[in-house]
Formats: structure tokens, sequence, C-alpha cells
């Protein structure tokens, strides 16, 4: 079958994209709307988080209690999350619950009560995210490299700090909804068991008459690099290190991203043969691609036994730096088959389409197909990457470790852009 | 959609359900062996045989495994649980072909001393991140607590002592006691021409030297009670709480399914409303697994120490007043409707569909298609529910509890 995606901005500036698929009963949509911890406040850390949590207490017509059993009454599988850039709520279910659904969302974006009496309930939720991270160390490694790696406030986590939390109003809440919740920056795609002209004009009678929003500029500052040890007192240490790349609309992403893959990409990759199949030093290793719009990064993370934790750092950046002496045809051939698989498995779930169409619309403000995407791989050479590995060595390391000891780093730490 | 079956010689059995509009092909080896099947000196054996599976056969090294899987794209792994271990992949179905050469090969693994010592690293540095994870090895003691000396008290990965104990004989000899293929189901699901699979599987494990292989199956007796394990560092209080449940053999299974749902789910349930919506708790959840000859139900509970005492007791009220007054028809429609949409999602996927059907099969010798598993759903009755949660009382529990909190009471 032919894939075709519709797309369609409206006056008010939202985006509509959507993916008929064939052989699925099912549709997904996602909400993307521009309200990420990007957009926190000065001494508001976890305003977004906050915002998205007391948006789910109550819209429209229905209490808390009501919109919750509304959708699954609709057998709605839904999910909300706050990243740097955006608040996004998502939804599965069988296609002909869809249109109700919608609407329910349609209240949660554009008519949440944000009830007052119900912010002390909120704050215990923001707080228990606050303390459940200190319980996982490998997320509080990886914030803590965001937070490093990343220009500020980009790489700010989302569940904000206790002080910041505290201070937090329902004021500040329904400020941060009236700038943030609004059509100008927003995308909603939908894929799966649906008809363009109905989903378009569904779409225009829930969300046409939505208002824009202000204009924002986000001002960033310098990213700090370098490296820190937290102290912590657990088993293993968790290692994680992160270096500049492309970002995913640059000219040079299939190349870049292609290098990660050699690193990462199934079990004959590389981190994963030198660091657990030669030398069993882990159990979990990997590197993955970030991007943000304009900045692109690797980010690579071990956990190990602390004893071990130096050897997993120095195997791992041996690894990155060897990347540059370029890769094996044989390598290539690999990536490019996980790759084309990859994209027909995805063609299997209408969760995972919603996501890349959204995706796609967000970084490059067109959408590709999965013939597009696969004819650019295919027309990657050895000698393409090579060429890239070559001239974009893995340096500027922000690294981070979480454990009793601090290692030493013996590559190409990053001083930062201060 | 078509069910297809059938078995070899040998004993080693075959089933597919097969879609031939599907774009991709799910394949797997389920056996039936997991630390249920484990004396206490081999505790954690059936895992680390798992990984030794990558490592090698006499035709294969453990890299050109693994090469030969990404070569061609495949989406794969492997699983050890109490029951079960199976290895398995995904591919486009023009790949089933080597896809079943390379998991047939592994499944007659070469277990070399080298790759054993090198592998007990990577196990040993899995148990540690567990360790390090909430709620921090409370779940095992808990089982280990509710099922006494019984094979389903034992955990999976096993322990660092037990592990580093462990040498490669025994595993070979574990080995040689249960991958009989009369232990074994090839099971598919997705695009896949099934006559030729037999065919093909024929080829390949037709030669597999059949044995007797048997699973002690008594209903596990419990050993109720509250215990409490202190661990400073956490920042949270993990509570977790066990309770019997139907076995898999047992009809009871759909109705047990829907009481975790309704009580438990990580939305729109009675301890949602009560505990997360409110935020008193992270996390607060009921689940249920089935096992041969007796299930479980699962209470996970995460909050702040301060208030793990009295969340523990709304969660005890929460299941009492489930008991006494039973659930209600609004709440079953309601878990019907979640349960039926995460059916027809699930079997969207061909992965997801051969996880299905081959735990269906080998816990059970049969197969429901996505249908046939809606309609049950749906026959189950609000007499049902209430009837289950009776024969099985959430109440009547082994709870653990771990963090900082001392001394926490709890009125029984």
């Amino acid at each position: 079958m032919t894939q075709k995606i519709h797309q369609h901005t409206f006056e008010n500036g939202l985006t509509l994209l959507a993916e008929p698929m064939g052989g699925v009963e099912s549709a997904a949509f996602t909400i993307l709307l521009p309200a990420g911890a990007i957009y926190d406040p000065e001494n508001r850390a976890g305003l977004a988080g906050f915002t998205c949590e007391m948006a789910l207490r109550g819209c429209g017509s229905r209490n808390a209690r009501q919109f919750v059993d509304d959708l699954e009454n609709l057998g709605v599988e839904h999910g909300e999350g706050v990243s740097d850039s955006h608040t996004s709520f998502g939804g599965a279910t069988v296609a002909e619950n869809l249109p109700a659904a919608l609407e329910i969302f349609a209240d949660l974006v554009r008519r949440p009560h944000l009830p007052e009496d119900k912010l002390e309930q909120g704050r215990q939720v923001m707080f228990q995210e606050l303390r459940g991270i200190q319980d996982d160390p490998p997320q509080m490694a990886m914030q803590e490299l965001k937070r490093r790696h990343l220009p500020a406030p980009f790489g700010k986590p989302p569940s904000g700090n206790v002080e910041d939390v505290t201070a937090i109003g329902i004021s500040d809440i329904r400020e941060f909804f009236e700038q943030s919740y609004r059509p100008n920056g927003c995308m909603i795609g939908f894929a799966g068991r649906i008809d363009w002209d109905e989903t378009r004009n569904l779409v225009e009678k829930l969300f046409g008459d939505w208002e824009p929003g202000p204009d924002r500029v986000v001002a960033t500052s310098p990213r700090l690099g370098g490296y820190a040890n937290l102290p912590y007192d657990s088993n293993q240490t968790q290692v994680s290190l992160a270096y500049p790349s492309v970002p995913y609309s640059h000219a040079d992403y299939y190349r870049a991203s292609a290098s990660v893959g050699v690193l990462s990409s199934g079990m004959s990759a590389r981190l994963f043969t030198e660091v657990r199949e030669k030398r069993g030093l882990c159990y979990s290793v990997y590197a993955t691609y970030h991007s943000l719009k304009d900045c692109g990064s690797v980010i690579c993370y071990a956990g190990t036994s602390a004893d071990r934790a130096q050897e997993t750092l120095d195997v791992t950046l041996s690894e990155l730096d060897r990347l540059k002496e370029g890769i094996e045809e044989d390598e290539l051939d690999r990536l490019k088959a996980r790759v084309r698989s990859a994209l027909v498995m995805q063609q299997e779930s209408t969760s995972a389409r919603t996501a890349a169409i959204v995706r796609d619309w967000y970084f490059l403000h067109r959408i590709r197909t999965l013939e597009e995407i696969e004819s650019r791989l295919e027309a990657l050479t050895r000698d393409d990457i090579n060429d890239y590995v070559a001239n974009n060595p893995a340096r500027d390391f922000t690294v981070v470790t979480l454990g009793p000891n601090p290692l030493e780093v013996k590559l190409g730490v990053s001083a930062g852009d201060a | 959609m078509e069910f297809r079956q059938a078995t070899l010689d040998n004993g080693l059995e075959i089933v597919a359900e097969c879609n031939p509009d599907a774009r991709v092909a799910a394949l797997g080896f389920f056996v039936k062996t997991g630390s249920r099947d484990e004396t206490p000196e081999l505790a954690g054996v059936s895992h680390f045989l798992e990984h030794m599976a990558f490592k090698g056969t006499s035709k294969r090294s453990a890299e050109a495994v693994n090469r030969e899987f990404d070569a061609m794209g495949a989406e794969n792994n492997a699983f050890t649980s109490k029951e079960t271990t199976a290895y398995w992949a995904a591919v486009l179905p023009d790949y089933l072909e080597p896809t079943l050469d390379i998991l047939s090969d592994i499944m007659r693994p070469a277990l070399r001393v080298e790759d054993f010592d090198t592998e007990k690293q990577v196990i040993i540095e899995e148990i540690k991140m567990y360790e390090d994870q909430p709620p921090f090895g409370a779940d095992e003691k808990c089982e280990e607590w509710h099922f006494g000396k019984h094979p389903l008290g034992h955990n999976v990965l096993g322990s660092v002592e037990s592990i580093e104990r462990l040498r490669v004989e025994q595993m070979r000899d574990y080995f040689e006691r249960r991958y009989s293929p009369g232990n074994i189901s090839l099971v598919a699901a997705g695009n896949v021409d099934f006559d030729h699979l037999v065919e093909m599987t024929s080829q390949r494990c037709g030669a597999w030297q059949r044995f007797e292989t048997s699973r002690q199956v008594v209903t596990p007796p419990r050993f109720p009670g509250f215990h409490q394990l202190k661990k400073e560092t956490s920042a949270q209080q993990y509570t977790v709480n066990l309770s019997d449940a139907p076995g898999a053999e047992s009809d009871d299974r759909f109705a047990a399914d829907l009481i975790s749902t309704i009580l438990g789910d990580s939305s729109g349930s009675r301890l949602y409303w009560k505990l997360i919506d409110s935020g008193e708790a992270e996390h607060a959840g009921l689940y249920y697994v089935e096992y041969q000859g007796g299930g479980i139900f699962w209470t996970m509970l995460s909050c702040e120490p301060e208030k793990a005492e009295a969340n523990l007791r709304i969660l005890r009220e929460t299941y009492q007043e489930a008991l006494a007054d039973g659930l209600t028809e609004i709440e079953l429609a309601q878990a019907k409707s979640k349960t039926k949409a995460r059916l027809v999602l699930a079997g969207e996927r061909s992965r997801r569909r051969l996880f299905a059907v081959g735990s269906h099969w080998i816990a059970r010798g049969d197969y429901l298609s996505v249908r046939q598993e809606l309609d049950l759903v749906d026959a189950v009755t609000l007499e049902d529910v209430n009837r289950v949660l009776n024969k099985y009382p959430l109440t009547e529990s082994t709870t653990v509890t771990i963090g900082p909190v001392e001394n926490m009471s709890v009125d029984s």
C-alpha cells in the first residue's frame, strides 16, 4: 500500500497531521503543545509539569473522576508527558471511539478547570515524583548529564525541585496555561483506521475557534559541560556521557545517526560487543541520538559495579574515539537492514506512527515517507560515513557519574561554552 | 487469521497464528523451564543459560549469532520467568528461514567455559543493577516468605552468591535435563507459511533427542505475615503485598485480571482514586500473575516514608471493603472496555501476538484468538468477580515493607 500522509495548518496556527493505515482496527493520536519545561519561569521549575498534572483534574463538563471514567469506558489507552519543549497528551483506542475521545481531549487542552481546591493534591503528586527519582540512580545521572550538556533552559528536569514546586500557586498555573496551551505551535497527529476528511472536519470543529497565544522567546545560557561525580551509596556506578552531534534537520543527520547506529544498534554493535560481550563489564550499555531543534547530541550510558566503573568508562571512550577511524562495510549493511526492518515494524503500531509524524513535523516542517527514509538510507555509503566521522570525531564530552568514587576521564572533556 | 499446529516425532510442538496480511513474522522457542524448576544450589541457572545461548554454538561464535540477527534487521531477544525461557525474533517475512536457522542453533548452545566465566560477570552486574532499584529486593523476599520452600518462591536471577558458585558442568547438566524437544514449543505469529515452517523445523530440530522431563506442580502452601526491612538510604518507602490468585489452569483467571484492573490499575481504579490522585502515594498498583498450580496477586505501593503506615492501612481497608461489599457493575463494565481495548491494540503487533500465543500455549496447550479472548472477557459476570474475590481474599497476604521506616504498626 502506498503511504499517504495528510497535513493541514489551520488559521490559528494549529497543525493537523494524519496517516491513514491499512490492516488495523485502532487509531492513535498525539497532541503536542508548546508547553515544555523550557517555559518554566525563574524560580518556578516544575510549572509545566504541575500544570499538566492539574489539567487532568477536570475539564469542560467533566470533573476529574468523570474525565477518567469516560476515557476508560471508551477504552482509551492514554498518557501524558512533559519534555523540554512540549507537553504531550496521547491516546489510542478502537477507531470508532476516536471522535468521542478527541472531544474529551479538546476540553482537556482548552477548558481545564485547574481547580484551586485540588492544588495541594497535585503538589503532592509532584513531590512523590521528585522523591521517586532519588531512588532511581540511572535517571538521576541522566538528568544531571542533560542539565550540564544542553544549553539551559534545555535539559532542566521537568519535575522541577522541591523549593520551586512548593512556591507554585494556582495563579502561576493558570498563567502558564493561558500562555502555553494554544494552537500556534501545537500539533495534533493521527494514525490508524481514520478517514482524512472526517478527521479534518472533526479537528476543525473542536479546535478551529481556538485563539492563538502570544509569541515567546526562550533565551539560552552557555552549556556547562565538564565532569561531575554525584556521590551515591549503591552497588553500581552510573556512567553517562554526551557529546555534540548535528540536529535532526541537518544535511548530515543520516550520516550522524548511522554513526550512532554502528555504536549501539543491535547486539553486534560496538559498545555492546566491546563493553559487555567481550569484557563482561556491565548488563546495560548504550548510545542514543538526541536532538533539540538546533542542537544534536549523542548520549551514552553504562551501569557497572563501582570497582569496574573506571574500566567501563575507559573502554566506552576508546570505542567512541575509534569511530573516527571509520566503519566496516558489513557494519553499514547490518545497520541498513535494521532500519529497513524497524520502519516496517513501525507500521504495526498506530502509536509509533503518530509519534513519528509529529516528530518529523516539529523538526523538519514536513513528513518523510517511509520510502524517502529508506532511499536516503540506502544511498549512504561507507565513504560517506567515514568522511563524517573523520571530520566530526567524538569530542567535548560532558561526563556525569553517580557512585561512591569519582573517575578519571581520559579523553576530551568539554570546557562548556562559557 | 488461522491457527495451525504440528508435532515432530521427537515431541517438539510447532504452533502458529498465521496472518498472510501481516508485514512481520515473529518466531520463538518457548521452553517450559524456569526458576521453579531449579534446586537451591542451581538458583539462577535458567536465566544464566538463556544468556549463554547467545554465546555461540558448535557452528557459530557469539559474535556470529549477534551479527547474523542484526544482518537481517531482526528485533530479537530472550526472557526467563519462573516457568518459561523464551528465545524470540521478529523479522520481515523473507527472513523466516535464516531466523529459524539461528534460533534453532542457539537452542543447542556450546556452553564453553570461557564464555561462561565472562557472562557470569554480566549476570552479576544484572543482579546488582536490580539491587539498586526499588523495591530493593523486597519483592523477591516477599515471594520467599510467602511460598516458603515451594519452588515458586525461587527468584529468576538467583543471587550473587549462587551465580558465583555455579559451575559450567551444572549448567550443562541442567540443559541435558530440561531442553528436551518434548519440553519445547516453537511458536510463530504473523506472516508465516506454516507448512514450510514445519518442514524447515523438521530439518533443523528433527534430530534433537527426546528424554523425559517433568515439573513439580503442587499448589503452594502460603505463609502470610508482615515483615519489615530497613534501608536508610532509600528516599521512598516501598511495600509489596502478595496473596493467592487463580492458577494458570483456572477459568477464573479472566475474572482475576478484571479484579486487578478494578482495584489497582494505574488509572481509574480504586487504589488510583484513594492513593494516586490524592498525591498520597507515588505508585499503588495491583497485578495478577498466573502460574501453574496457583497464581498470585501482587500489590506494589511506594510513597514518602511518613505516609507509609497510613497508606498501608488505606490499602488494606480498600481490600476489606471490596471483599465485604463486592465490586459494582459500573466498575466491571469500565474494566472490560479497558481490557478489551488493550487486547485489540496489542493484537495488531505480531510480536505481541507471539508472546500471547506462546505463553497461552505452553501454560495450557491451547490457542485463543484475539476475538475469542475478547468474548471470554465479555462473558465474565459480576457474580464471577465477586466469587473469585472471596475465594482468593486479598487480605490474607504476605507483606514486606522496605525503606527508612522502623516499627511500622499494622492492624491485621
